[in-house]
């Protein structure tokens, strides 16, 4: 039973937390893949970003928490996430529409946006150096809360761990996704959105305002960064080289759930957090109880992992290569750009 | 006319640079000089390597890093000496065990996925070729675990073959061709940002395997100190031992640049440019767009290992925590775009000056630095940071990334534009 709530916590819980935060990265992904068409490098940094907006208002602000019983950060993510989409649509303007309007290969964006992934990290570490920092120890009021729930069987002496930062996670991604569903299916503008996704010109002949549905994209995608960026910094901690280790498992998201379907997207970051986590948990352990039963002349080892730790960047990689050579839509039928 | 201009346009690119280095000289002193330019060779070489990628065939490769790791470990491989302790330990024994496994594996797996032919039904097939592809990786790893830590404690790791140092090159060079291969095979009939995905992908896990894998490469510890295809430092003193790497480098990029010129003006070269330029129209016209994408990929590659073990051999040491993806994979890029993306010529005064530029940054980056410090104090009490130097080097990221967004917004062609000659 023990090693079964072992499992529980360190896949179940760990794998929906890492999903979580890959799915709400890969929904920006794909929207700008699908709407934009480029693969926009600087996402992963757009999520660094917010998270350190969200810190800086936390440092300024570090009672507000207090009023409504809410770790700090967490009350102060509406608004780095207006600020983190009021950037990027900055940076669409300064950087990606000249070279849209001037008709260059959409490679040449890709090249852009990989320029602008080395300013904003340059920025943030000149600014904040590569010190890693806590949310929860500038929060005026509260603490990171972890509960640790017992459950009722008598063999049961482990606990289950969950902690306040995912559980807010958890609540957000159910309600961001909601609204998006609603955002996507019921109103005009998001309708628009699914049309220019699926055949730019004729949406464009159609009266559709390309610019706002290009400005909208950069809402969504630049809110959802900051989010998952701060929940993120949230639940773990806030390290200014966060993003370039999570840049590779949102696009396998993105991809696996196929480029352009948003449902895909949330999917596909299920799938590489679950497979991250399953490929390095030591199998070994759930092996135990039944050590008796198994006959004398199997040797059982002591450590039953797909990958080693130090090498789960290669998971993510795996399942893109796996989903280019098996089914390049992905599984929800998505665009092959 | 058109011709003449832009050969005036090199002279007075290529005397000015020659003015820079003249300064740089005097100024630094040669030692430091030859040490530079030995660097900023091998990373022409490289450079070449990504301008016949990304000139002539339109490839958006992030991965440069992860081959020039490739080139480095199998110079290490191929020529350090010959480690006496883990040749007699058991070590060798028990890799050659992993290995036979490794191909049995290799063959139960390939004659499960080939099973079909005796009329299993197709979802079978694939369920059982996966299933054995999952039991012999765990049987294989589980096997290397062991071997590996009994390396690792007693031999240390397993050390090279003592071969030449240009045989290390070479197969350097060939390694990171075969990872392109395989890279190129399944990401080239896609778009090119899928490519991108993917070589960025590829280059954290050849990072990664080598940090960890201390069997291998020694890990975090480092190997140092390589050998050198000249007579060293320590034999001949620095001026001189430089002065010979150099040459070497710098015929090598002479040799590699003749063979691209032919190249780019031959048939081959212009069925390249009509790929990149209209994949449509020359698909119609018969051309074999991924077969011929995937031999440019291989060849780029190809020069990024050669260049990489280069660079890795002239520094004397293989660090594999020392490849950063910012410095060396985007460096190069400025190198390209800025020099002129499809123009070899453009390529080397790209890397040359890039890199001179690059070296000197770091001085100035901190005398800024300083200066700011002292003055923020005195003026407005500011308390700098204890991290700033290292801050600073960081500011030379978003140097990197500027010239890159403004580059490609308002010189595309670069300094030095590509050349199409038109015949008739």
């Amino acid at each position: 039973m023990n090693e079964l709530i072992f499992f529980f916590n360190k896949v179940i819980v760990a794998g929906s937390v890492i999903g979580s935060i890959y799915a709400m990265g890969a929904i920006g992904v794909t929207l700008v893949f699908a709407i934009l068409r480029f693969a926009h490098f600087a996402h992963a940094d757009l999520m660094t970003l917010g998270a350190f907006f969200s810190y800086i208002l936390v440092v300024a602000f570090p009672e507000l928490g207090g009023f409504v019983g809410l770790p700090t950060g967490f009350v102060v993510l509406p608004v780095a996430m207006v600020l983190t989409a009021i950037f990027a649509i900055g940076l669409d303007k300064t950087f990606y529409k000249p070279l849209r309007d001037k008709n260059v290969k959409p490679v040449v964006i890709v090249i852009a946006s990989v320029g602008v992934t080395l300013m904003i990290q340059g920025v943030i570490r000149l600014f904040a150096g590569t010190t890693s920092r806590n949310f929860f120890s500038v929060d005026g009021v509260a603490g990171k809360d972890i509960f640790r729930i017992k459950l009722p069987f008598e063999a049961a002496s482990r606990k289950i761990f969950i902690t306040e930062p995912q559980i807010l996670l958890f609540i957000f991604l159910i309600l961001a996704v909601g609204l998006l569903h609603y955002f996507l299916t019921r109103t005009r503008l998001g309708k628009a959105m699914r049309a220019m996704s699926d055949n730019p010109d004729l949406a464009r002949v159609s009266g559709i305002n390309t610019n706002v549905v290009v400005w909208t994209t950069w809402i969504i995608a630049g809110g959802l960064a900051a989010a998952a960026g701060t929940l993120l910094s949230m639940d773990v901690i806030l390290k200014p080289d966060l993003s370039f280790n999570i840049l590779l498992p949102i696009f396998a998201a993105a991809i696996v759930g196929g480029v352009g379907q948003p449902y895909g997207a949330i999917a596909g970051g299920f799938v590489v957090g679950f497979a991250e986590t399953l490929s390095v948990f030591n199998w070994a352990i759930l092996l135990r109880p039944f050590r008796d039963s198994i006959p004398e002349w199997i040797e059982l080892p002591s450590k039953i992992a797909f990958v080693p730790t130090e090498y789960k960047i290669i998971v993510p990689f795996v399942l893109l290569i796996a989903i280019l050579v098996w089914k390049p839509t992905g599984i929800f039928k998505g665009k092959v750009l | 006319m058109t011709s003449l201009t832009s050969v005036k346009r090199e002279i007075v690119l290529f005397s000015g640079l020659g003015l820079f280095l003249a300064l740089i000289f005097f100024q630094m002193g040669t030692a430091f000089s030859l040490r530079m330019l030995i660097e900023a060779a091998c990373y022409a070489i490289i450079a070449l390597g990504l301008t016949i990628q990304w000139g002539y065939a339109g490839l958006f490769n992030t991965g440069i890093m992860g081959f020039i790791a490739v080139g480095g470990f199998f110079t290490v491989l191929i020529s350090f000496p010959v480690n006496d302790k883990f040749w007699n330990s058991d070590g060798p024994a028990e890799l050659g065990v992993v290995g036979l496994y490794l191909l049995a594996g290799i063959a139960i797996t390939w004659a499960v996925s080939k099973s079909h032919r005796f009329g299993f039904p197709k979802k079978l097939v694939t369920f059982l070729t996966v299933l054995t592809f999952a039991i012999s990786y765990l049987v294989v790893i589980s096997a290397l675990e062991p071997a590996a830590d009994k390396i690792e404690s007693g031999a240390g790791f397993i050390g090279g073959l003592g071969l030449p140092v240009f045989a290390g090159w070479i197969i350097g060079a060939l390694g990171a061709g075969v990872v392109a291969y395989y890279v190129g095979r399944i990401c080239l009939g896609l778009r090119s940002d899928y490519l991108a995905i993917a070589t960025l992908g590829i280059a954290e896990i050849i990072k990664a395997v080598f940090k960890n894998a201390d069997w291998l490469t020694q890990g975090t510890l480092t190997v140092s100190p390589l050998p050198w295809p000249v007579p060293t430092p320590n034999d001949i003193g620095f001026v001189a031992a430089r002065a010979g790497y150099l040459t070497v480098t710098a015929i090598i990029v002479v040799v590699i640049l003749f063979f691209l010129q032919r190249a780019y003006n031959a048939p081959w070269g212009r069925m390249m440019r009509a790929i990149r330029d209209n994949e449509v129209s020359s698909s119609a016209m018969g051309k074999d767009v991924n077969k011929r994408r995937l031999e440019i990929f291989i060849l780029g590659c190809m020069l990024m290992g050669l260049g990489g073990a280069a660079l890795v051999t002239s520094t004397r040491i293989f660090d594999p925590s020392g490849f950063l993806p910012l410095n060396h994979t985007f460096l190069i890029w400025v190198m390209v775009i800025l020099g002129g993306s499809g123009n070899n010529l453009g390529a080397i005064f790209g890397a040359i000056f890039v890199y001179i530029i690059w070296t000197i940054s770091e001085p100035m980056a901190i005398l800024i630095f300083e200066a700011v410090k002292v003055y923020g104090n005195d003026w407005f009490g500011w308390q700098a940071p204890s991290d700033l130097m290292a801050r600073a080097l960081q500011m030379r990221v978003f140097v990197i990334g500027l010239t890159i967004t403004l580059v490609l917004r308002y010189a595309p062609q670069g300094v030095l534009p590509e050349k199409v000659i038109h015949h008739g």
